[in-house]
């Protein structure tokens, strides 16, 4: 559904992303892992369409991302993007203006899940439920592909849950679900493969549960045989 | 549900389930969670949901009824089988352990008499 070919990425003299050939099938979530800076979020911005490769491609359904793609392709990145006048409504608002696709009946659903209320001020809310409020505004739309840049940062423990919920219910055979996160555990169970990345290049895609049978080695097992000497 | 990471998720769902299902707590004919609902239950991948109930019809513990969904099996007699697998499990377990700290069977049996809750 989501592939890059080749696709590489460069700032200056440095090479962010490298000649990654990568495939995301419907019906999977994929947890995208690697330290900061090997190229995770430039090749989700790629992705959504938001930066130009420098070289290679970015094809969604076989055509290369373009504003029509855009459009069916959900992404939350780290930074926060609202103005800080707006309230949780108005948040909604903001989106259902940019995405055909948005629904407030989904938005509303989270944001009880998610213990927010339309009247809250995004100024005056705390970390976790800013993160919380990007992820239900993301999470609402009707997206055939969900690419979320470190869902899980700045979020306590009850509140991961809700998310992983959150994130649970948007996954089925039709879609493709990304997540980027630190919190490699948190992704354990509700990922089912690993794209490991490291310095701009891809390491290798894993099914999880295969892994688990074949070697007895979880996500955060791998990540540490592949991180665990390179990392200076 | 907290999971061993290292070992497959849907063996553990699967288990947690064989639990209820010998325990009683999902009764024989029993409609159980679909899939996705399942997924939510537990937290995990709708895709390990699925080998969850693929395994669960393949040992002969539940069956899916075409667009009606999946049961808890009425055969009592399988049941009282997998009741029997588990606790030879759960005995191998223990002899494992006791075999480890040089402890014959005899010995072992006197342990599991003289334990007192």
């Amino acid at each position: 559904m989501l592939e890059s070919k080749e696709i590489t990425k460069a700032f200056g003299s440095k090479t962010a992303v490298d000649h990654i050939s990568l495939s995301l099938e419907k019906g999977h979530v994929y947890a995208m892992l690697g330290p900061n800076g090997s190229g995770k979020t430039t090749w989700m911005k790629m992705a959504a369409g938001l930066i130009k490769p420098t070289s290679g491609q970015m094809l969604f359904e076989g055509q290369p991302v373009n504003i029509d793609s855009r459009r069916k392709i959900a992404y939350m990145s780290t930074e926060p993007f609202f103005y800080a006048w707006m309230t949780v409504k108005d948040v909604g608002a903001y989106y259902a203006d940019f995405f055909d696709d948005f629904s407030w009946d989904g938005y509303h659903a989270m944001l009880r899940q998610m213990e927010l209320e339309e009247s809250m001020k995004t100024k005056t809310l705390s970390s976790g439920m800013m993160a919380k409020l990007k992820i239900a505004v993301t999470m609402a739309r009707d997206a055939k592909i969900y690419m979320l840049d470190e869902p899980f940062n700045g979020i306590d423990l009850l509140a991961r849950d809700n998310i992983r919920r959150c994130i649970l219910e948007h996954a089925d055979e039709n879609k493709v679900l990304l997540l980027s996160s630190h919190l490699v555990e948190e992704m354990e169970a509700i990922a089912d493969k690993a794209v490991f990345i490291h310095q701009g290049k891809l390491m290798e895609v894993d099914d999880l549960e295969e892994m688990r049978v074949e070697r007895g080695a979880s996500m955060a097992d791998r990540y540490r045989e592949i991180y665990g000497h390179t990392e200076e | 549900m907290q999971f061993n990471p290292s070992l497959p998720i849907w063996t553990q769902v699967l288990e947690a389930l064989e639990i209820d299902i010998v325990t009683g707590k999902r009764q024989p004919g029993e409609k159980l969670p679909g899939g996705r609902e399942l997924a939510l239950q537990f937290s995990i991948n709708p895709n390990t949901a699925a080998r969850v109930y693929q395994e669960l019809e393949k040992k002969g513990l539940c069956s899916t009824r075409r667009g009606m969904g999946t049961y808890v099996t009425e055969d009592t007699a399988r049941i009282f089988a997998l009741r029997e697998e588990i606790a030879g499990q759960a005995v191998c377990q223990f002899l494992d352990t006791m075999e480890l700290l040089g402890i014959s069977r005899h010995e072992a049996a006197q342990w599991l008499l003289k334990k007192e809750d």
